[in-house]
């Protein structure tokens, strides 16, 4: 179980990140990764704190924060674990191995399991085209997926 | 002589296995008490082969692939340390077929140097291009670029020279370079290949592109799913300014230019030029209307060039050896080498660097090898999610740009996908309206809307409800999307919607025809 820190201890922690990070230039991109670096997430408490440091307003905070797919407003599962399913792994069966992990996990795209072992996600092309279909676990790359691979990936995720 | 072994670091060698086959060899060395360098080099691009362990012997190099790490064992058994015979010995790695066969003028080092040897990169031939530009004045580093014909390797071939010369002539009180490395499209990975096994290129040609227009700033924009390449564009950056290299005073010139890697956050459509500076200015990424052009008014509406990786990759070349030199390759108006990946449902999978010219059938079936599966092509997409389909019936085009644009296809980054002959081109089609719909930034209607509504009429086509008239509703909405729509997202969606549509029409008619035709 994942303790939420409060509010205040959010606030003071995106600041020291901001410090970190307002010398660059255009710099709410690496704020914002900073951040989730630092709590798994993007967390809405985050978000004052940044749009008073930067003197923009909290809608255009939100809006860079809900453009972009990599940033999370919950945490997610303690294994991380991306399928791509853009067109060279398509050519490699993706759809089946999206399908059979799915079912050996019990969730889908964009879920995580109840336990919270993992959070499965659609990724399109790791540039990995050259052995597909491709994976990534959590920042692992894994290619030419076969019924071995997907076995010891959800061994793993769930140990 | 410490024997040196080099095993790729290498994102396609890594998801092989190449982390087990170094450890391996790390704890075998260890066991029998050899010491020896291990050197993690970039891939040379036959990812067939990987991962590929090569050593260095008095003879040159030999190389052994694909090893396992049950293979190292034997391997030292065999005496790999001097070259000896394994049955997985594939000898002088440039006599290997798939790589003799190429031209290797961007990709000349990748593979074969340490990627974060400065030295290393220098012993073979790296900084000559950099020095040369330096004594050059910067109308004379744009002539030379213009000259040698090279055109923007991200897709759109925008002849590179013409744009570096606008952003000169451009009066600015700061000027940026800016390296489009958001290579978002499937089937591609010449950028994360040279980023992780030659990173000092890039910087080289960032460079020279900085003291060629009087830019003295440069961001590389890398997408966050290539973690690997993010890493050694890092380290490489801290390297070359220790050297000297980025810094006040370039290779101790009076020229001023230092540079920062920056991290995409999983938008597509950050690829497309313009959305990259609002991304990189900390923005949505949102396609901007042009002009005014970016090299008018460019990042924080500034003076920028705004180049594809492989573009500038290939700058330290055409530097070093001539305009020339670079622009005998090639063919028409497609002059020197392109890396084509060759990716998907094929035998050889893999990085081909060559001129311009060959044709897409030599490619897949006489490089490619036809594809992994064993079964006969059906169709190859050709440039990324955006690219045409095309069926062996136009496996004579030759690769160059307008050759492809003649038969309405695009080379785009020169990504090829192969599909066997189990591919459903509606299922394709109707990927390419749903990829547009999920990665639209939703400034412009087509795109936003037309990509929605073409995923809705696709499926009524599946269910077989009124086949014919929702046929011209897909055509029509295509030819709306293609000209209306601000970018190439929404502008090129069409190229695989309608290319699997005239390439394939089997594939489009009615359910229960399309089950009694099987």
């Amino acid at each position: 179980m994942t303790v939420q820190p409060a509010s205040t201890e959010i606030a003071s922690r995106t600041a020291a990140i901001i410090q970190e990070m307002r010398g660059l230039e255009g710099p709410l991109l690496p704020i914002l990764h900073g951040i989730q670096e630092e709590f798994g997430h993007v967390p809405q408490d985050s978000l004052p704190v940044i749009a008073e440091a930067l003197n923009i307003s909290r809608a255009e905070v939100h809006g860079v924060v809900s453009f972009y797919h990599d940033y999370r407003r919950h945490p997610a599962g303690r294994h991380v674990l991306k399928l791509c399913q853009a067109e060279s792994c398509q050519s490699m069966g993706s759809d089946a191995v999206a399908a059979k992990i799915k079912q050996l996990l019990g969730i889908g795209f964009h879920e995580t399991t109840r336990d919270g072992s993992v959070t499965l996600e659609p990724v399109y092309c790791l540039g990995l085209c050259a052995c597909s279909p491709a994976a990534m676990l959590d920042g692992e790359v894994i290619g030419r997926l076969d019924d071995e691979k997907i076995e010891e990936i959800v061994t793993e995720v769930r140990s | 002589m410490i024997p040196r072994i080099y095993i790729p670091g290498d994102s396609g060698a890594l998801a092989l296995g190449a982390e087990k086959v170094a450890k391996a060899i790390a704890s075998e060395l260890a066991e029998r008490g050899i010491e020896a360098k291990i050197v993690r080099n970039g891939s040379r691009g036959a990812y067939f082969l990987e991962p590929m362990v090569e050593v260095a012997t008095a003879n040159g190099r030999v190389a052994y692939g694909p090893v396992k790490p049950s293979d190292v064992k034997s391997l030292f058994d065999c005496g790999f340390l001097t070259g000896g015979h394994h049955k997985r010995w594939l000898g002088a790695p440039d006599k290997i077929p798939f790589l003799a066969k190429q031209t290797r003028l961007t990709f000349a080092r990748c593979g074969v140097t340490d990627p974060l040897s400065l030295e290393s990169y220098k012993n073979h031939g790296g900084l000559n291009g950099l020095t040369n530009a330096l004594k050059l004045t910067p109308a004379a580093i744009v002539a030379q670029v213009t000259e040698s014909g090279l055109r923007g390797r991200g897709g759109a071939g925008f002849p590179t020279g013409i744009k570096w010369k606008t952003v000169l002539d451009t009066v600015g009180d700061r000027k940026y370079i800016v390296c489009n490395a958001d290579e978002g499209d499937s089937g591609t990975f010449a950028d994360r290949m040279i980023m992780e096994g030659d990173p000092f290129v890039l910087i080289e040609g960032m460079t020279i592109a900085g003291i060629a227009t009087g830019a003295t700033k440069g961001f590389v924009y890398i997408r966050s799913e290539y973690p690997h390449a993010v890493a050694v564009m890092n380290k490489a950056v801290e390297v070359a300014r220790k050297a000297g290299v980025l810094g006040a005073s370039v290779l101790g010139s009076s020229n001023a230019f230092d540079m920062e890697i920056r991290v995409g956050a999983g938008a597509y459509v950050c690829g497309e030029e313009t959305a990259l500076l609002d991304s990189l200015e900390g923005k949505r990424g949102m396609v901007r209307a042009k002009p005014p052009l970016p090299a008018h008014k460019g990042l924080f509406g500034k003076p920028t060039v705004i180049n594809n990786v492989i573009s500038l990759a290939s700058v330290p070349v055409i530097m070093d050896k001539g305009a020339p030199f670079y622009k005998d390759f090639g063919m028409g108006r497609s002059r020197g080498t392109i890396p084509i990946q060759i990716a998907g449902n094929v035998k050889y999978a893999g990085l081909f660097e060559a001129a311009f010219g060959m044709t897409l059938g030599e490619i897949v079936d006489d490089i490619g090898g036809g594809t992994a599966t064993g079964r006969p092509v059906k169709a190859v997409q050709v440039g990324g999610p955006l690219g045409a389909y095309f069926p062996r019936a136009l496996f004579d085009t030759p690769f160059d740009y307008e050759a492809f644009a003649a038969k309405d296809g695009l080379i785009g980054h020169a990504g090829i996908v192969v599909f066997d002959d189990t591919a459903d081109m509606l299922k394709q089609a109707r990927f390419a309206m749903e990829f547009c719909a999920i990665e639209s930034c939703g400034k412009c209607t087509p795109c936003r809307i037309g990509s929605t509504r073409g995923v809705e009429t696709i499926d009524r086509l599946a269910a077989g409800i009124e086949p014919e008239k929702n046929l011209a509703l897909v055509t029509d909405l295509c030819n709306t999307m293609k000209f209306g729509s601000l970018c190439a997202l929404g502008g090129f969606t069409p190229y695989p919607v309608m290319s699997s549509i005239t390439h394939f029409p089997d594939d489009f008619k009615p359910a229960p025809v399309r089950v009694a035709a099987e």
